[in-house]
């Protein structure tokens, strides 16, 4: 029987790269030996892609991309499609935890310094991940065309119309139409199902390439391919990935799928957090809702928008406001050029690296707290304050992380 | 377009009027158990007698309600008037431009309203009727102020009147009986309670079975996570 396995595996092995392969990304790819909890999300982050895209697969057979039906067929899934209520939930569910997922992992980055050389690449890349997936979450929350749906488009879409000179034709161009209609939703559907899925793969794929490349960091930040052993030419710090972190990551996965699967089967709606009340009635263009809120994790761009309420600087305050939440997540890109610490990890930055990013992170919370809120005099001035912390955090970078006091890096894995 | 852009945006910026929701007005707790099949089974008759003349169901096919006890006959006897197949969806019988006409807007499809408006605004909303003739309907509502719908329901509650205290708090409106109807208050209260659990399963039919496979999917998943940890710590051995 082995025997037979060999000779298949050498005929393939001659037409098609299969063992080298194997090697060369899992069963002798070499990653450190210490990664701790916050390594799982790559991982898992590639578990929901899968997951989206299955699930997606299965909407598409019974969802109708019509604005007249649209929201009857999701329905329509919900009721009379085996399981529909469950592949639905799981693709629901599925795009919040992307961002829970991708966050917690974009977090990981920046604790550990793993956008710096040699990483810069690899971070740029993941960003640009970062951008196609909040298009692929800012087309997909369309497609039920509730009132949520429909309002918090306009509210993106009417961005664009900020933009001096341009913004009007560049509105209609990406609308199809002079307001959000029948034709937004069918270009906006093509966008989620083709174009922006196959744009996420081949990023995907180039980003664990380059992954590859370099070798991943890890929590101590220092580079495990400067100390290998002589004789093997392998990193004295490193463990192959294959067995050690694919059963780990096991593990991972199924702690990850409790929590997803306490949230499919149990509070599917997360509190009107993943599924909004307001998207539960039809799309109705004529009445604009009380409040509109985004879902929750754009919620802190959305605060972000809302903050500038005055002119400056010969620019008015909606441009301003479309500049600032565009800036605040592009300003993730110049990351590993900000950062003048001569270490990596948040273990050996030092005081003012550490209140930086705690800063940060409430200012994150706050913003997306408050983005879900309807704006009182109070809201608007909390979102204005933690705007400024937020960009302080990036801007103040080269400063505070150059005369910041930090430890040495040791030479070997502490664990 | 830039109207609505700026409109937008000004949107934005501007505290909101106070919903009906959020009037003020603390919202009782509706009695839900869609488990309870006889509670949902009065619930359904309430709702095609009562709301199902102008309001839709129309996500909702008749069969369904074999999953809640019916069978075929009875959901043909007890629920379809219209002539309609068991296997049809809950069409409204009034017409979407009678709607317009007689109420102003088209009464809404009710067979999400549970998960949009939740039980306890529903539950509420339909004992908070009063008489208020400054309306064409002559009815107002507590949580729902100026709302196009007449008091369905008044028949079997009564009719009920708006009684304002003005105090140090500011106003506080509450509402007193003032003619009993078929039903006392008890009964009236469980009628509405069975009618909203009818709303809140009509809103996600299968709600019992994904809580009942969730169970399931958890127990084989703590399975693996003892599986999958003990196979991690095994290889894990020679690495600590």
């Amino acid at each position: 029987m082995s025997n037979l396995f060999n000779s298949m595996i050498a005929w393939i092995d001659k037409r098609f790269p299969l063992t080298s392969n194997w090697k060369a990304h899992l069963s002798e790819y070499y990653a450190p030996k210490n990664f701790n909890f916050w390594y799982f999300f790559g991982s898992l982050a590639l578990l929901v892609l899968v997951n989206q895209l299955l699930t997606g697969i299965f909407l598409t057979m019974n969802y109708k991309p019509d604005a007249s039906q649209a929201f009857a067929s999701v329905e329509y899934i919900m009721r009379d499609v085996d399981y529909g209520w469950l592949i639905r939930y799981m693709h629901s569910t599925g795009a919040s935890m992307f961002f829970v997922v991708v966050y917690l992992h974009m977090f990981r980055g920046m604790m550990y310094g793993s956008y710096r050389k040699p990483r810069e690449l690899l971070w740029l890349i993941g960003m640009v991940i970062f951008f196609v997936l909040m298009s692929l979450a800012f087309t997909g929350y369309i497609l039920p065309w509730g009132q949520m749906s429909y309002w918090g488009a306009q509210v993106i879409v009417s961005m664009f119309g900020a933009i001096p000179s341009v913004g009007e034709i560049l509105q209609q161009w990406l609308l199809g139409d002079f307001t959000l209609s029948d034709a937004a939703l069918n270009r906006f559907f093509a966008y989620h199902v083709v174009t922006l899925p196959l744009v996420l793969l081949v990023l995907v794929f180039v980003h664990i390439l380059a992954l590859h490349e370099t070798g991943s960091n890890n929590p101590d930040g220092i580079e495990i391919k400067e100390n290998k052993n002589p004789a093997t030419g392998i990193p004295v710090d490193g463990i192959p990935f294959h067995p050690y972190y694919t059963v780990k990551d096991i593990v991972g996965v199924v702690v990850f799928l409790i929590v997803f699967c306490g949230i499919i089967f149990f509070a599917p709606e997360m509190g009107g957090y993943f599924l909004e009340y307001n998207n539960f009635i039809p799309a109705n263009t004529l009445q604009t809702p009380d409040h509109i809120a985004p879902v929750w994790y754009f919620t802190p761009y959305y605060s972000m928008l809302r903050a500038v309420t005055v002119n400056f600087l010969g620019i008015d305050a909606k441009l301003w406001g479309v500049i600032l939440m565009a800036g605040s997540v592009v300003i993730f890109c110049f990351l590993p050029w900000l950062d003048r610490s001569p270490v990596k990890s948040i273990r050996y930055k030092g005081p003012y690296f550490k209140v930086a990013l705690t800063l940060f992170v409430i200012s994150f919370f706050v913003l997306g707290w408050l983005g879900t809120k309807s704006p009182t005099p109070l809201y608007t001035l909390l979102a204005q304050i933690f705007t400024v912390i937020y960009f302080a955090f990036f801007i103040l970078m080269p400063w505070y992380s150059k005369i910041d006091k930090t430890k040495p890096e040791p030479k070997r894995l502490k664990e | 377009m830039k109207k609505i852009t700026i409109a937008l945006l000004i949107l934005c910026l501007t505290p909101f009027g106070v919903s009906a929701s959020e009037s003020g007005m603390p919202l009782d707790r509706a009695p839900v158990d869609i488990t309870d099949n006889a509670s949902l089974k009065r619930g359904a008759e309430s709702f095609v007698n009562y709301c199902l003349t102008c309001h839709g169901a129309s996500y909702m096919r008749y069969n369904r309600h074999r999953d809640i006890g019916f069978t075929n006959e009875e959901i043909l006897n007890k629920l379809v008037f219209t002539g309609q197949k068991v296997g049809d969806l809950m069409q409204s019988a009034m017409r979407k431009k009678e709607g317009e006409e007689w109420f102003g807007v088209v009464p809404p499809d009710l067979s999400v309203i549970a998960r949009a408006r939740g039980a306890d605004w529903l539950y509420t909303y339909l004992r908070a009727f009063y008489r208020d003739d400054a309306t064409h309907t002559g009815w107002n509502n507590l949580v729902f102020d100026r709302v196009a719908m007449p008091h369905v329901l008044y028949q079997l509650q009564g009719e009920q009147k708006l009684i304002v205290k003005i105090s140090d708090k500011g106003e506080q409106k509450s509402l007193a009986l003032a003619k009993p109807g078929q039903l006392n208050a008890a009964d009236f209260d469980k009628f509405v309670g069975d009618l909203v659990n009818y709303l809140v399963y009509l809103g996600e039919p299968h709600a019992n079975t994904r809580k009942k496979l969730g169970i399931e999917v958890m127990i084989f998943l703590l399975g693996m996570l003892v599986l999958s940890y003990a196979l991690k710590k095994e290889y894990w051995k020679d690495i600590h």
